[in-house]
């Protein structure tokens, strides 16, 4: 061992070059043989699939499989566009996405900022334990007890009660006025502690130099907060809005899904429960199915596009 | 200068206001629980009547626990069966994801000449990132491969993710090189390399990838309820079948509902079913946040 080094140190600077070309070659036979299983399984769920959207193109019958199926060009688009529920699923759709990326941005920016100018670390810490807990936990448990919570026999009618005795029990969850309220309040619960402190940690970032200097200057903690934390998460600010941007068609699926009803469809239904059930629900239309979710695919893709190309223009940023 | 500035009257009243607001909101987040809690300590009556808050009650109206509901769990094949599948998806789930996620994330980390066509993989997981064929394609192919009932179908689709090999990749190009190099030298592998010098060293983000696809293992609930069978139900598919029935029967028109709802679990045994659920990510959280914090900051944010 210590005479291969030797050697190699003895090398010429064009042979170790060579050397290490040779070792480039012989290595990269082992670097994809280790990429192979996650590009198998990679193909097989996320690319396959990909291909399966021409059902959306086609008359699909499960006895006929893909391959046989007719192809009708754009019937299942035409019989979407035609229907009163399909409109109001996009609007109900880009709406919800809308507000909760709206009130998440604007309210884990303001939580992150009062976080930061707790005097204690130890109640910091505290806090945002707690505040960041729901995050973790699914939509399944998370939307079950708030299923309970806004039932007629649940905490929510309790409150009301304890607040007017004589006020009527609401069945929230059946009522129209409140759905979307509802599922956007929900969702800033279960993410707002989580938004804030990836905030958090960019507020860490700040040299605290900056800080003390602005004290010598006679600088207070609003000015600190104003000219210096705020500028400090200015880029993280800007590249957080800027990918929500992709996700303006994602109201959530799974959420929305544990929480809704038959009664509340007019407010709360989205396209993906829509295509959801014209699928598994109240019917086996894969067709249709695929032509809601390849129509939300679309608008998403060019969401996305756009978010990702600004977020790179503004502030260099790539995934890989 | 060192002088210590003095708190102002206007500081100290931000900081209480500051405070008392961050209190009642982590209150606010706490809330829920304590009343799922207290729910699952209650005496059915005053549980399904809507009397419980944060503490339990019992049927004489004072507060008290009653532990029935997680006696009546502990008879219950159906629950722990539940559980059992939600275990084993966790560990095939942590065992198969996070080495196939090592073994693309270390290739991908060297830099375009040392591996050839790094460019198209890089297309390629970029496109598995945002673009699905969406609900009945995936469903169609699982079902092609005869792989629906099986808890394998709920564990290969989760492994080709992207977002967890990106933040291997990161950690990886942090690796000083020379210590590959060596190894290298010496007629070692990449397999080698990758086993007995970058994953010893990338252990945080080992850590931290595992917890991030454990949680994901126990909380995915969707794939199970479209591609398991009832008696297969992981444990959060089995508890969203619950809330699910009796969301749609309570809702329903239908008089005979009613006899139907009396057969499913009442709402002190369903919010202990809830609680256990949670039971397991509460005991790895407090240890596991600051590895969650690092590993979401890591993957939002590359410096």
């Amino acid at each position: 061992m210590a005479e291969l080094i030797n050697e190699n140190l003895t090398l010429s600077e064009e042979e170790r070059l060579k050397n290490r070309k040779r070792q480039d070659i012989k290595m990269q036979l082992p670097l994809h043989l280790m990429m192979a299983p996650s590009v198998i399984l990679g193909l097989i769920f996320s690319i396959v699939p990909l291909f399966g959207i021409i059902i959306a193109f086609q008359k699909y019958s499960p006895a006929a499989g893909i391959f046989n199926s007719q192809f009708v060009d754009f019937y299942n688009f035409k019989r979407l566009f035609a229907r009163a529920d399909f409109s109001q699923a996009l609007f109900n759709t880009v709406y919800i996405a809308v507000w909760k990326i709206v009130f998440t941005t604007v309210l884990s920016i303001v939580l992150a900022l009062l976080l930061n100018e707790m005097v204690t670390k130890r109640g910091q810490k505290w806090i945002q334990t707690i505040v960041f807990l729901p995050y973790f936990l699914s939509w399944a448990l998370i939307g079950s007890i708030f299923v309970e919570i806004f039932s007629v026999d649940g905490l929510a009618n309790k409150l009301l009660l304890s607040i007017n005795p004589n006020a009527e029990k609401i069945d929230f969850l059946a009522r129209n006025e409140y759905f979307r309220t509802i599922i956007v309040g929900t969702d800033l619960w279960k993410n707002l502690g989580y938004q804030a402190v990836v905030f958090l940690a960019s507020i860490a970032t700040v040299d605290p130099s900056l800080y003390e200097a602005a004290k010598v200057d006679g600088a207070n903690k609003w000015h600190q907060c104003i000219y210096i934390t705020i500028p400090g998460i200015m880029t993280m600010i800007v590249l957080t809005s800027v990918l929500n941007i992709g996700n303006i068609m994602n109201a959530g699926f799974e959420q929305i899904l544990v929480m809704y009803n038959p009664l509340v469809y007019e407010t709360g239904d989205i396209l993906d429960t829509m295509s959801y059930r014209e699928a598994m629900v109240v019917g086996t239309d894969y067709s249709l199915s695929t032509a809601i979710s390849l129509f939300k695919s679309i608008i998403s893709c060019i969401f996305f596009v756009i978010s990702y190309k600004l977020a790179h223009k503004i502030n260099g940023y790539t995934i890989f | 200068m060192a002088r210590k500035m003095k708190a102002s009257p206007a500081r100290i009243a931000f900081v209480i206001l500051n405070d008392t607001i961050l209190v009642l909101f982590a209150l606010l987040c706490l809330a829920p629980f304590l009343n799922l809690l207290a729910l699952s300590f209650s005496d059915g009556l005053p549980a399904s009547s809507g009397q419980v808050t944060l503490l339990p009650l019992l049927n004489s109206g004072k507060v008290g626990f009653n532990f029935s509901a997680y006696q009546y769990l502990l008879t219950k094949n159906e629950f722990f069966r539940a559980f059992g599948i939600s275990v084993l998806r966790v560990v095939l789930g942590i065992i198969i994801c996070v080495s196939v996620e090592l073994l693309a994330a270390y290739p991908l980390a060297k830099s375009g000449y040392k591996i050839k066509g790094r460019k198209y993989y890089v297309v390629f997981y970029t496109v598995t990132m945002f673009f699905s064929g969406g609900l009945i394609p995936t469903y169609l192919v699982i079902n092609g491969l005869n792989l629906d009932d099986k808890i394998l179908c709920l564990v290969l689709p989760l492994a080709t993710n992207a977002w967890n090999m990106v933040l291997f990749i990161n950690f990886f190009k942090q690796v000083p090189k020379d210590l590959e190099e060596y190894a290298y030298l010496e007629g070692a592998g990449p397999l080698t390399v990758l086993l007995k010098i970058i994953v010893p060293i990338s252990l945080p983000a080992v850590a931290t990838v595992t917890l991030f696809t454990a949680v994901a293992h126990w909380n995915n609930w969707f794939d199970g309820y479209i591609y398991m069978k009832t008696k297969n139900y992981p444990l959060q598919t089995y508890i969203y079948d619950i809330i699910n029935q009796l969301t749609t029967l309570s809702k329903s028109p239908d008089p005979n509902t009613q006899a139907l709802i009396k057969n499913l679990p009442g709402k002190t045994i369903r919010s202990a079913q809830i609680f256990i659920a949670m039971v397991p990510i509460m005991l790895v959280y407090p240890f596991a946040q600051k590895f969650f914090i690092k590993g979401l900051t890591m993957g939002a944010v590359k410096e």
